[in-house]
């Protein structure tokens, strides 16, 4: 903003941009379509985003460091699957929440480990754990795709609680956003998650134990996977494990990217996945509301995508000295 | 000498057979044509994906017989990808041990209609199963998607009553797959006769769950007033159930759905209310169908590609009211059944 209030359009990034576009689509829907703006509603669109933004948050972080993971999606179905087999087979609660902890934990160590200590990029070790949670439970430890919640247990009772009327996860979501931009912004490993992301070498040179904190990131993410799998599973009583071939996968990347976390590492926090996941929750629900068959959402929601990178384009034009080394 | 040694043979020969003539005589024929035709050939199963109630049903009740006359029966498991199980069926056909049947759930109307094509060209009988697509099989064995979604929209607006604000809501497939498409065009030919019942939303759920809970929620935001809902899979419909129930709308929205008839999935649904009607497939009576159409094809010499049957199963939609101990199967049964 300058003295008069203007919007300075060179300052525009694309957090910016996605936020414009958000507002816009969100007034056009709320002038346009009967019942967008009922309170209901809003808490329904916030609530149709806050798995996807649990997950984001997680990917957030990876990406800030300069990662990402592609086996969220897999620890996230996978993990809540397993926990609800040994609760339907007879074992402990206690024993199948520990033995599921500690595999989600042992998963996130994998991934950390081999980016940090074996060197192998992020991106094929994530790919590989993916898939290989997804086929050894699947195949291994699961009978079939949808495994239900046992009747009276927590994970049923958590889907149906409700504080002045809103769904749980919606308040699980901003708990979690709040603590991330907490861990983010203020605390001294939060910070390094960004000088590690941004130029690593450098980050090491100085004494920031760039290595363990990668492993930490992973572990985190994993955490958090399991985290928006119990809300999964709590309101919908089951788990599919389908879920892991859905674009789910792509969805958090998008959530995360079109926000302005940009993927070569260092730059971006919460409020970008906020602003991502707002934009994606009011399209969605826009479009539902307008009964829009899924092929033209999916041709619609990349329109706008694409829309978003090419003006970020045309505004922050890329240069020698923008660029970074790893900018994908 | 030699000429009595072929006597004396004869004699014994004779005498043998005079003698054994009457059990001879009480042999049934049939078993030993059988058992000629079908010994040692291979049935293979390539679903969707293994992971689902219908194919683990299906795979059951095949196994099941084709032990029981000496075949080989495998099953392939593409998890949900089209081009896994085109690779599977590719292979199927290349291999050594190409089977003498092929079974085959197709995922959409076009996607293996080439390899099939292959397959019968190989000697290959090829059965469709539960899924239509563009392509004369031999035998197309499961539901008539049209008028399966002819039930379910006479179910739910026999949910809704005659008083009701008469406002129906979809939760479609896709619109790739056959039976989304083809269960769409049997609602509509119900709704047609019923010209006062109205659909006020048809979203698509992409067959998942959370899709379907969100599409739903928004569905019944904009239609408080919704008396029942369609959505097409009971793979998803756990996704409208949580809506409905969210909205607080449990025992006013009449849920319908469709499934493969396993306990868990289905009646358990009914019996809690969660769902108002599923219209069921009859799965060991599918499968029987394909039993029979396999034995009668490895026996019939015809070559494959040849002939071209349909074999629907009978449907009906289950209401709580007429839940009985046997309307569902269990899939936990079958599966203990197995380990055994």
């Amino acid at each position: 903003m300058n003295a008069i209030g203007w919007p300075n359009w060179r300052s525009l990034n694309q957090e910016g941009i996605v936020f414009a576009i958000a507002v816009v689509l969100f007034a056009a829907a709320a002038i346009g379509l009967p019942g967008f703006i009922d309170p209901n509603n809003l808490v329904a669109i916030v609530r149709s985003v806050s798995v996807l933004g649990i997950l984001a948050l997680g990917m957030a972080v990876v990406i800030i460091g300069r990662g990402i993971d592609l086996s969220a999606v897999a620890i996230m179905a996978m993990s809540v699957a397993w926990y609800l087999q040994l609760l339907n087979s007879g074992t402990p609660d206690g024993l199948a929440f520990a033995y599921v902890l500690a595999g989600v934990i042992a998963i996130g160590l994998l991934n950390g480990f081999l980016v940090a200590y074996a060197d192998v990029p992020a991106i094929f070790v994530t790919l590989a754990t993916g898939s290989f949670v997804f086929g050894y439970v699947r195949s291994q430890l699961i009978s079939q795709d949808a495994v239900p919640v046992p009747q009276g247990h927590w994970v049923e009772l958590l889907g149906g609680l409700r504080f002045l009327d809103i769904p749980v996860e919606v308040f699980i979501f901003a708990g979690l956003a709040f603590v991330f931009f907490l861990f983010l912004r203020f605390t001294k490993w939060g910070r390094y998650v960004y000088f590690a992301g941004d130029n690593p070498v450098a980050a090491r040179n100085i004494g920031i134990p760039v290595r363990p904190m990668l492993v930490l990131r992973y572990v985190l993410s994993a955490f958090v996977a399991l985290v928006a799998g119990l809300l999964t599973a709590a309101s919908l009583h089951s788990i599919n494990t389908r879920i892991v071939n859905s674009t789910l996968l792509y969805d958090i990347v998008l959530v995360a990217v079109i926000g302005g976390i940009g993927l070569s590492g260092g730059r971006g926090g919460v409020r970008n996945v906020l602003v991502g996941a707002a934009l994606i929750g009011i399209l969605l629900n826009a479009m539902t509301i307008i009964d829009i068959p899924l092929l033209y959402q999916n041709l619609i929601k990349a329109a706008i995508l694409l829309g978003a990178i090419i003006v970020d384009g045309f505004i922050n034009p890329r240069d020698e000295q923008t660029a970074q080394q790893g900018d994908i | 000498m030699k000429i009595i040694r072929t006597f004396m043979a004869a004699a014994a020969v004779l005498a043998v057979s005079v003698f054994s003539a009457p059990s001879f005589a009480a042999e049934d024929p049939g078993p030993a044509a059988y058992s000629q035709a079908l010994k040692g050939k291979r049935v293979m199963l390539i679903p969707m994906a293994m992971g689902f109630d219908l194919a683990q049903g299906w795979a059951h009740f095949l196994k099941k017989e084709v032990d029981a006359w000496g075949g080989t029966f495998e099953t392939r498991d593409p998890n949900w990808v089209v081009d896994a199980g085109a690779q599977a069926i590719t292979d199927a056909i290349s291999s050594d041990t190409r089977p003498d049947v092929l079974i085959i759930h197709s995922p959409d109307l076009n996607s293996y209609a080439k390899l099939m094509k292959k397959a019968q060209a190989a000697g290959t009988y090829v059965l469709l199963v539960d899924n239509p697509a563009n392509f004369p099989a031999d035998a197309f064995v499961g539901s008539d998607w049209d008028r399966l979604g002819q039930l379910e929209a006479e179910a739910a607006i026999k949910g809704c009553g005659p008083n009701s604000s008469k406002k129906l809501g979809l939760v479609q497939g896709d619109q790739a797959n056959s039976s989304s498409l083809y269960q769409y065009a049997g609602i509509m030919k119900v709704l047609e006769k019923n010209p006062d019942f109205k659909v006020v939303a048809k979203p698509d759920s992409n067959w998942d769950a959370t899709t379907s809970r969100n599409v739903t929620t928004t569905m019944l935001q904009q239609n408080p007033d919704i008396c029942a809902i369609i959505d097409f899979w009971d793979g998803d419909a756990t996704g409208a159930a949580a809506a409905i129930r969210d909205a607080k709308l449990e025992g006013k929205v009449f849920l319908v759905t469709t499934g493969g008839g396993e306990k868990t999935a289905d009646c358990d649904k009914l019996q809690d209310g969660t769902y108002g009607a599923v219209v069921m497939t009859d799965l060991a009576r599918q499968s029987g169908d394909m039993n029979a159409l396999i034995k009668f094809l490895l026996q019939s010499g015809q070559p494959a590609g040849t002939s071209k049957t349909y074999i629907y199963t009978l449907e009906k939609a289950t209401t709580k009211a007429d839940l009985k101990p046997d309307s569902c199967w269990d899939l936990k049964a079958l599966q203990a059944e197995a380990a055994k």
